[in-house]
């Protein structure tokens, strides 16, 4: 199937190429492409598109292979703030492809009754920043509708997306990581993708899967994260957390935008020697263990990175779940390099993230334990 | 004025407080109402007991764009020349006043309610309402008693410590009942939680509704709730929630859902008065007008939230006038008579359905019993006025008289019915009490569609513990 593109993602598609396959971000080194490249089928047709565009392609396909999946959402019917849903009111109608009052509760709790009825409910959340007054329904309805009616019910269907993290400029509320407080609710997933390629696959798994999933998409990577995405339908599986560099002195473990900084300081680490392990996590709950254990195994040593602040964030569930179970093998404590414990703030925003810098002395303090 | 009425003078007095005005007349006459604020809860804390004005019922529809006028017009100089200005705004053309007045909190009059019997169950004279033959009539009444009977002997079950909670629905038999008599099966129902009469009208067996609040393998929720969270995907009635009016948006989304599918159905949605006041009862209002879908909202406006009387919960003249703040036609109805509520649910989902649109139904009534076994409501209110609700203003026996009236009912059959029900549900609770509970998988499965590994890695260790200290553990849970 076709995608049209207008002129103005064509351009970009151009921008991204001359930076190489990669993107720029200001207060890191970051140059190169985290893509892992083995998914390219040779027989494919692959283009190279940023990630709006990638999840915007998965949009059209959702729409257009099952009938009854909707997507909605304040602004999303002239294609969104950042341009995720373009062409698919054009395209499937406004009955299917519609704005929402500007009230996230009922934007969730609506998605939740017509996941119920069976249909797929691709609800958009226009910042993650946003997300909190639909926390009652995500977490007291969406994660407990399918259990607390003995399967009567269900409301699978619900794929809710956000827009996460940090963009240089953002600060308080357009830049947070909320990940963590729904990784603490049995009932929904959680996913977040690295790349455009793996968001399309794992957008459209997200949204065939049978359970009620929230996916954050890293906002940083919209337009400038481009990669070769395929045109076609595929999914990627969810709770399978992928190895993206192997290693073996040190295994890393992140999501979503902070993997292409981890890589970075891989990259670095690999020049004093130091052979480290980059684990995708892509799905947070519920996650893979086995992935991750395996490879603390084999290294003896972790290091756990995220934007969100680090008390209470995931990172501490990955770092008691893998003390639990590999306490023994390990050669060192288990590190975390997160944000800081205060608002996400915006003069401050470089001293707050975990830069590459702040992972390249932790790996080598993990190493040198 | 005159020109705008077209009904009797008498009907004026009461339309002249919620009048539907045309909006080339209202740039001269929106002003305030006059000086009283009427402040329906000024003194008591409990609806006054008088009987609700009694003339035809009203259907207030107000359409989008239109204006409503407060109180009596007091200017009549400004003439058709100001009817031409109108300004261009966002939202379509909006007539403008040179004349700076508010429109007022609240209007002269309250909203009347519509009813159709009278206190000793008689038809009122020239009441509009809508014909309820032998059959029904029979069927609704009996399913009101069994209601009664059921919350009766159930609440003495928790008493006992039989069953650990219960919530009784006395008072608002009417409300559940015929509110569910003028559905059809294939509408959806998303209760709050003082309306298992919408299941069992639809045919939830006693049985059933005992298992569920004995919790054992025979509920549908498989034991996961606490007693009256009732639900049944083959009864078209969702799952209770505990959490106030979160059903209300899902109740749009499922209503939209019916829309798409051009289905001859529409989704209702139950709530309180208390549940009015959560943000979600916006949302799901707002929602569903924006979507324009087909759902019936009916707000059960029993006078209290628990300890709450609706004095603390909100200013304005009821629920039924905020349906109109989003563009939702209205109406208010005694909840205590069981014609009115048929006959208003039933043409409110007529119109739901043929106008895919969302309805308000505010049914007035008291909450006779106790919120929950958890409360002793004497504590807040006095036993007098409970005992007047339970006794002068009684429901079922209402509507019991009519249909005595009628020649449908005799003494003979009430002691029948009382006497097979009090045997079914002796029976019932029995039978579940005595029933196992769901076993233990049950504790792991329906979290999501498949047990991920943790689930499946905890159950193991549980089982482990179960196995090394089985006395920690209900024996009749089987593991």
């Amino acid at each position: 199937m076709k995608l049209e593109m207008g002129t103005g993602t064509a351009l970009r598609n151009i921008i991204g190429r001359r930076f190489g396959h990669g993107w720029k971000r200001p207060f890191s080194t970051a140059t190169c492409d985290v893509e892992n490249q083995h998914s390219a089928n040779a027989n494919t047709n692959a283009k190279s598109i940023n990630l709006y565009s990638a999840i915007n392609q998965a949009l059209h396909i959702a729409l257009e292979t099952d009938p009854r999946a909707f997507v909605f959402g304040e602004d999303v019917s002239f294609g969104g703030v950042f341009r995720c849903t373009t062409g698919l009111a054009d395209r499937f109608g406004k009955t299917r492809v519609f704005n929402t009052p500007l009230c996230e509760q009922g934007i969730v709790g609506f998605g939740i009754g017509l996941a119920a009825m069976g249909n797929r409910a691709i609800a958009e959340i226009q910042f993650a920043d946003y997300i909190y007054p639909a926390f009652d329904q995500i977490v007291n309805e969406a994660a407990k509708f399918r259990y607390r009616s003995g399967n009567q019910f269900n409301c699978g269907g619900l794929t809710i997306r956000a827009p996460y993290g940090a963009v240089g400029h953002g600060g308080h509320y357009h830049s947070q990581s909320p990940e963590a407080f729904f990784c603490h609710v049995p009932g929904i997933k959680v996913v977040i993708p690295r790349s455009p390629m793996q968001a399309k696959g794992l957008l459209l798994s997200c949204i065939r899967d049978p359970n009620p999933v929230v996916f954050f998409e890293p906002k940083w990577l919209y337009r400038l994260a481009v990669g070769e995405v395929p045109e076609h339908d595929y999914m990627l599986p969810l709770s399978e957390a992928e190895v993206i560099r192997k290693g073996s002195d040190i295994t890393l473990v992140g999501w979503g935008a902070q993997l292409s900084i981890m890589e970075q300081a891989c990259i670095d680490a690999e020049k004093d020697g130091i052979s480290c392990e980059l684990i995708d996590l892509k799905t947070l709950i519920p996650w893979d263990k086995e992935t991750v254990e395996a490879s603390v195994r084999k290294t003896g040593r972790v290091l756990i990175s995220h934007e969100a602040p680090v008390t209470g964030g995931f990172g501490a569930e990955i770092s008691a779940s893998i003390v639990e179970r590999c306490f023994l093998r390990l050669e060192a404590p288990v590190a975390r390099v997160c944000g800081l414990d205060t608002p996400f703030p915006l003069v401050f925003e470089p001293f707050y993230m975990p830069t590459k810098n702040k992972i390249l002395d932790t790996i080598k303090a993990t190493v040198n334990y | 004025m005159g020109s705008w009425w077209r009904r009797s003078s008498a009907i004026a007095h009461h339309m002249r407080s919620f009048p539907k005005v045309d909006l080339r007349r209202t740039a001269a006459q929106i002003h305030q109402a006059g000086s009283s604020w009427s402040n329906p809860f000024q003194s008591d804390k409990t609806l006054t007991p008088r009987s609700f004005p009694c003339n035809k019922a009203f259907l207030f529809s107000v359409e989008r764009f239109k204006f409503t006028v407060a109180g009596k017009q007091l200017d009549s100089r400004h003439d058709d020349d100001d009817d031409e200005q109108a300004l261009d705004f966002p939202g379509g053309k909006v007539p403008y006043t040179s004349e700076m007045t508010f429109i007022s909190g609240s209007f002269d009059q309250r909203i009347p309610c519509y009813r159709v019997l009278d206190d000793d169950g008689e038809l009122i004279r020239d009441s509009d309402f809508e014909k309820v033959n032998k059959e029904l009539a029979v069927k609704m009444y009996s399913n009101m008693v069994t209601l009664q009977m059921m919350d009766t002997l159930f609440y003495e079950a928790q008493r006992q410590g039989r069953i650990s909670f219960y919530i009784t629905s006395f008072g608002e038999e009417a409300i559940n009942i015929a509110s569910a008599a003028a559905l059809s099966k294939d509408d959806i129902v998303l209760p709050q939680y003082r309306e298992p009469g919408v299941l069992l009208w639809r045919g939830f067996t006693l049985q059933e509704f005992a298992n569920q609040c004995f919790g054992n393998k025979g509920d549908g929720g498989k034991g996961r709730q606490m007693p009256v969270h009732y639900g049944s995907r083959k009864h078209n009635v969702v799952t209770v929630s505990s959490p106030i009016a979160t059903q209300l948006p899902q109740a749009a989304g499922m209503a939209y859902s019916l829309k798409m599918d051009k289905k001859d159905a529409c989704a209702v949605a139950f709530i309180g008065d208390g549940g009015t006041s959560e943000g979600d009862f916006h949302a799901g209002v707002n929602f569903a007008a924006v979507m324009e879908a087909p759902i019936i909202f009916v707000c059960r406006n029993n006078g209290w939230a628990i300890s709450t009387p609706i004095s603390e919960q909100f200013r304005s003249d009821g629920i039924v006038v905020k349906g109109p703040a989003y563009g939702i036609p209205s109406i208010r109805v005694d909840g205590t008579d069981a014609l009115a509520v048929y006959g208003a649910i039933h043409a409110a989902r007529n119109m739901a359905i043929s106008e895919q649109r969302p309805v308000l139904v505010e049914t007035l009534a008291y909450r006779v019993g106790h919120h929950s076994t958890s409360d002793d409501s004497t504590k807040y209110r006095p036993l007098e006025e409970i005992e007047y609700w339970k006794i002068d203003r009684n429901p079922v026996k209402r509507f019991r008289k009519w249909v005595e009236i009628n020649g449908w009912w005799s003494e003979r059959d009430e002691a029948q019915l009382r006497s097979s029900i009090k045997k079914q549900l002796l029976q019932a609770i029995q039978v579940a009490e005595k029933t196992e509970k769901p076993p233990l998988t049950e504790l792991f499965a329906d979290v999501y569609d498949l047990p991920p590994s943790n689930l499946l890695e905890q159950e193991k260790q549980l089982r482990e513990t179960i196995n090394k200290y089985p006395q920690d553990f209900p024996s009749d849970v089987s593991v």
